[in-house]
């Protein structure tokens, strides 16, 4: 890792540790999700979720985690180009590259945090202990969410000239990535239309990744889930550097 | 590390030298065909209205926009095939603020001083130095956040310097702040210049700080430079003394001096008339004698050397306000077109 990357993860890292409120208040809306839908739906039998609706839907809720906060953390280069900070980083004797990749660590590393935050809550919770291996897989799954999705954010960034089309990009990407993923319902007794589209929503192999290590078991195989989401962030990470590259303040 | 061929010829006594340089934006001509020269220790100023062109020429001077056509070398490096060089040796404070707000003073500085890969057994000294010289070592722990313009300012000056450029370059250094700050800010980069032999360049819209700061000045209008030279020399170009009479009747007293054989050059505004002449002093009484003639009032009269601002007006045939509404205009337009082609 070069020092320019490595000194622009630690400045995300420096702002994320700052913000405070923003840490806690990011952290209600999973909590929201996982409480109310998992105790208000737990008289439910639904079929797939074996071991109870609030458990089945942890990993979708930690994975939501981490996915919102490395979009964010990517989109979060609009307020840099914004407030003019882009410009300092753009004129130094640095790589476009080195800087995208600290900003897709910066963001990746905050996301994880965020996840694990989330995820000692839930485990409380839920009253479930997974197995350190499953723990491993589990965060295997998270780093690749972060990673990815935060290149995304980075890639929209770079097209975005304002904040004006934020709430496009929450309705139209972010929660459709979200809820197509599988996380708040069972893949194998879905509709047949809903699971093909779930199968082209690479977050769907993120939310069984973690299933599978969380949980134990999961409707994907957990190597093509790794295959799968590991692929598509190798290409965002893709994307989001070419794009960034073009940007211009 | 710089290479040594992409070094290109260049007088040593030189610090940049501008060949042909031209930013084009679709059909707006940002800024067209300029060449000069800055000599190492020297302040160079940019005068203009804004929309002239200045900081297009900064930007491509430090290596953010690429030029349309021509060419510069920035401490002998070219600034189209060895950007990185050039990135190392200069340092830059932008006309907007490039400050991260949630971070403090003293991180901003570290920040840049590791992105310019100043080694960390030094880096802490010097920024701790820097701090100190613009007088911000008190507050080096505060978030920028907490900074008024004046200081955000100074940091940025002081961040600038860091990775110890040859060449600072200051985008209206003084843009928005209150005349004491002003002040304050010229002292610091004039003693940047005479006491660490710093090349500055600046742009700038006000005529008092090219004026004050600049050993020579390049006035800048539509993208051209249209002279350059010391503020002395300019001044001495329009020559004698500038009368200025505060009169309702302008324009009458415009047409009775149109066949004076002793004025240099006449021009009504609103509200006055300005003559330029050798030996004012004399001149006044024949000028009271035609306004009471003519029964002309006169409210006042003026006498003064010329002063940039005339100096401006002479060579542009406006004041640097009047150039400025149709220049924005110009830029907004030629804005708009850039944004469109980039969305294409």
């Amino acid at each position: 890792m070069s020092s320019a990357t490595y000194t622009i993860w630690l400045r995300n890292l420096k702002r994320y540790i700052r913000s405070k409120s923003r840490i806690f208040g990011s952290l209600g809306q999973p909590l929201f999700f996982l409480v109310v839908l998992g105790f208000g739906l737990s008289s439910l039998n639904i079929p797939g979720a074996t071991g109870g609706y609030l458990k089945f839907i942890i990993p979708g809720i930690i994975a939501m985690t981490v996915l919102f906060t490395s979009i964010f953390s990517g989109i979060q280069i609009i307020w840099d180009k914004q407030f003019g900070f882009l410009k300092e980083t753009l004129v130094a004797p640095i790589s476009r590259l080195s800087i995208m990749l600290g900003q897709t660590f910066g963001g990746a590393t905050t996301a994880l945090i965020q996840g694990l935050l989330i995820m000692i809550l839930a485990f409380v919770i839920g009253g479930i202990f997974p197995s350190a291996m499953g723990l491993i897989i589990a965060l295997v799954f998270m780093v690749l969410i972060g990673l990815a999705f935060t290149s995304l954010g980075i890639a929209i960034a770079s097209k975005m000239e304002d904040m004006q089309g934020f709430q496009l990009i929450m309705n139209f990407v972010i929660f459709p990535i979200f809820l197509l993923s599988g996380a708040l319902f069972p893949l194998t007794d879905a509709p047949k239309a809903l699971k093909i589209i779930t199968y082209f929503d690479p977050m769907t192999y993120g939310v069984e990744g973690m299933r599978y290590g969380i949980l134990g078991s999961s409707s994907i195989n957990p190597l093509i889930c790794f295959l799968v989401l590991g692929g598509f962030a190798a290409l965002m990470i893709l994307i989001g550097s070419i794009l960034f590259k073009k940007i211009k303040v | 590390m710089p290479n040594q061929e992409n070094r290109l010829p260049m007088k040593s006594e030189e610090a940049i030298k501008v060949i042909n340089l031209t930013k084009k934006f679709k059909d707006l001509t940002a800024v067209n065909n300029i060449s000069f020269t800055v000599k190492k220790g020297e302040i160079f100023g940019f005068l203009g209205p804004n929309g002239a062109g200045k900081s297009t020429t900064l930007s491509m001077l430090a290596t953010l926009l690429e030029p349309t056509q021509g060419t510069a070398l920035v401490n002998g490096f070219s600034i189209r095939k060895d950007r990185d060089s050039v990135r190392r040796s200069i340092g830059m404070v932008f006309q907007d603020p490039t400050l991260d707000e949630e971070l403090t003073a003293y991180e901003n500085m570290d920040f840049h001083g590791r992105l310019y890969n100043v080694p960390a057994t030094v880096r802490k000294k010097k920024i701790l130095e820097l701090l100190k010289l613009v007088e911000l070592n008190e507050r080096k722990d505060s978030l920028v956040k907490t900074f008024s313009g004046g200081m955000r300012r100074r940091l940025e000056i002081a961040r600038g310097l860091l990775h110890e450029p040859k060449v600072l370059f200051l985008d209206e250094p003084t843009l928005g702040l209150d005349p004491q700050t002003r002040n304050k800010l010229w002292e610091y980069i004039k003693r940047l210049n005479t006491e660490k032999g710093l090349t500055i360049i600046l742009t700038t819209h006000y005529m008092d700080e090219a004026d004050k700061l600049s050993d020579r000045i390049a006035i800048i209008d539509n993208g051209k430079m249209i002279i350059l030279d010391t503020p002395e020399n300019l001044k001495n170009m329009i020559g004698g003394e500038i009368i200025t009479v505060e009169t309702p009747n302008g324009d009458k007293l415009e047409s009775l001096m149109k066949n004076c054989k002793w004025c240099k050059s006449g021009k009504r505004h609103d509200g006055s008339f300005t003559l330029t002449v050798d030996h004012a002093d004399k001149k006044i009484p024949e000028l009271v004698q035609i306004a009471n003639k003519n029964k002309i009032k006169i409210n006042s009269i003026v006498i003064h050397k010329p002063s940039l601002e005339d100096v401006f007006l002479h060579f542009t045939g406006k004041t640097i306000r009047e150039q400025e509404a149709g220049a924005i205009e110009n830029l907004r337009q030629g804005r708009r077109m850039h944004g469109r082609m980039r969305r294409r």
